[in-house]
């Protein structure tokens, strides 16, 4: 069981609940979850909580995350986009958790899970059409028409654009949970290969170097793949705020 | 735990790679798909999602996000502050020079002014001065030459006397007798006029 690069992905029940008839427990990742939220949040509460006006090491960190996320929204969506911070400030620090969490042997990958990242990208995706049409109404579906394109060609890129639309909670969602996925998946392989390997003798050993060397590299690069993902989710949701506040805008 | 119908049909991929990674066999407590596409699981994944994202988001928007804000605001505040207090000492100095230049420039102005005084009265005292030496000197310069005039006054009337004396010896010597006074004065008289 343990080389099977699959196992790591299984959802495992902790404490059974039912409530009527459908599967509530509370599960590993559940329990992944609970730890996510309890890392990020305890992290930026401590490192706060000095309200230093000099920041020692861990309030930079928790400054430069917030000012990172803050220069990201101001670019990508406008100060009129500052008000969803909350939000992509939120999404920023819970997948990059989820994901630096997930780099832990034994430990489970909430983002691994095509469910919690389908549900985050949702909530991205719901956020732009409430808001959207809360604030512009009915022009917000401007969205799906480029200002400047002749009527003929209209017929042609409005359903495109409708299209794209649809893809983004997809392609959203699946970006995120295909990278942590296929990474573990990897990196597992290859792990297991280093102990297969080594349990055939002398010749064994020497042929695990190979794999070893592999699977330590593949660790670095899955931590800045666990980062770059945090942050392509992020670049993306404000993208797609954008349109929600500027809706003729692009 | 049971396979229904719907997840076996619903991931038939997934199920082959389950075979390929030899997870089949061992895949039996759960329901046999490829873990993540599970929908048995979905429910309660999103249910604890939305519990622990909803928390964090609670966090994130009540405490956190307002706490960095106002701590990186403290800070901007204060820097500007600091800045308007360096911009307040600026122009304070700037007056302290301004008023040291003034009093310096008053200063200068008032040694000038004691200086051509002063340059001034030494001056008039000077000429005062030469002008009383030049007097003294001129007026002595023309007793100096009054008493030139006087001796040569003499001198003349003396030469008369001698040139009379004079001719009246060289006329015995050169005719063995003696002229006239009265010729040989009209003729030194002319003489001297002549001369």
């Amino acid at each position: 069981m343990s080389n099977d690069p699959i196992h790591q992905f299984v959802v495992q029940k902790i404490v059974p609940i039912e409530i009527g008839g459908i599967d509530f427990s509370f599960t590993n990742a559940s329990l992944f979850m609970v730890a996510t939220v309890a890392a990020a949040s305890g992290f930026l509460y401590f490192a706060t909580s000095q309200r230093g006006l000099i920041p020692g090491r861990t309030q930079s960190v928790a400054e430069m995350s917030y000012e990172f996320i803050a220069s990201m929204l101001r670019e990508g969506a406008g100060s009129h986009g500052m008000k969803f911070f909350p939000l992509v400030f939120s999404l920023f620090m819970f997948v990059l958790t989820a994901n630096m969490l997930g780099m832990f042997p034994y430990f489970f990958t909430v983002t691994s899970q095509i469910i919690v990242t389908f549900a985050l990208a949702l909530l991205v995706i719901g956020t732009v059409l409430v808001y959207g049409f809360y604030k512009h109404g009915l022009h917000f579906l401007q969205l799906f028409v480029p200002s400047g394109v002749p009527p003929l060609l209209l017929l042609l890129v409005v359903p495109i654009e409708i299209i794209s639309f649809l893809s983004r909670p997809i392609s959203l969602s699946v970006r995120l949970f295909a990278n942590m996925l296929a990474g573990h998946i990897t990196l597992k392989v290859f792990a297991g290969f280093v102990a297969s390997l080594g349990t055939l003798g002398a010749l064994g050993v020497g042929g695990a170097i190979l794999p070893l060397i592999m699977t330590v590299a593949l660790t670095g690069l899955e931590f800045l793949v666990a980062f770059l993902q945090a942050y392509v989710f992020a670049v993306l949701t404000c993208m797609y705020l954008n349109d929600a506040v500027h809706p003729g805008g692009h | 735990m049971f396979v229904t119908p719907a997840y076996a049909e619903e991931t038939p991929a997934a199920g082959e790679t389950h075979t390929e990674t030899g997870v089949a066999h061992e895949a039996g407590h759960e329901t046999g798909v490829f873990p993540p596409f599970d929908s048995t699981t979905f429910a309660s994944q999103i249910l604890w999602l939305v519990i622990t994202f909803g928390l964090f988001y609670m966090l994130m928007k009540k405490v956190i996000v307002p706490r960095i804000g106002g701590i990186l605001e403290n800070r901007h505040d204060r820097i500007a502050q600091d800045l308007d207090e360096a911009g307040r000492l600026k122009a304070e100095a700037d007056a302290a020079i301004e008023t040291y230049e003034k009093e310096l420039a008053a200063a200068r102005a008032k040694a000038n002014t004691i200086a051509t005084t002063a340059r001034d009265a030494a001056k008039a005292k000077a000429d005062a001065d030469r002008a009383a030496v030049e007097a003294e000197l001129s007026g002595k310069l023309a007793a100096a030459e009054q008493h030139i005039a006087a001796i040569k006054a003499k001198a003349f009337a003396d030469v008369g006397a001698i040139a009379e004396d004079t001719a009246n010896t060289v006329v015995e010597e050169l005719i063995g007798q003696q002229a006239t006074q009265a010729d040989i004065s009209a003729a030194v008289a002319a003489a001297k006029q002549g001369a």
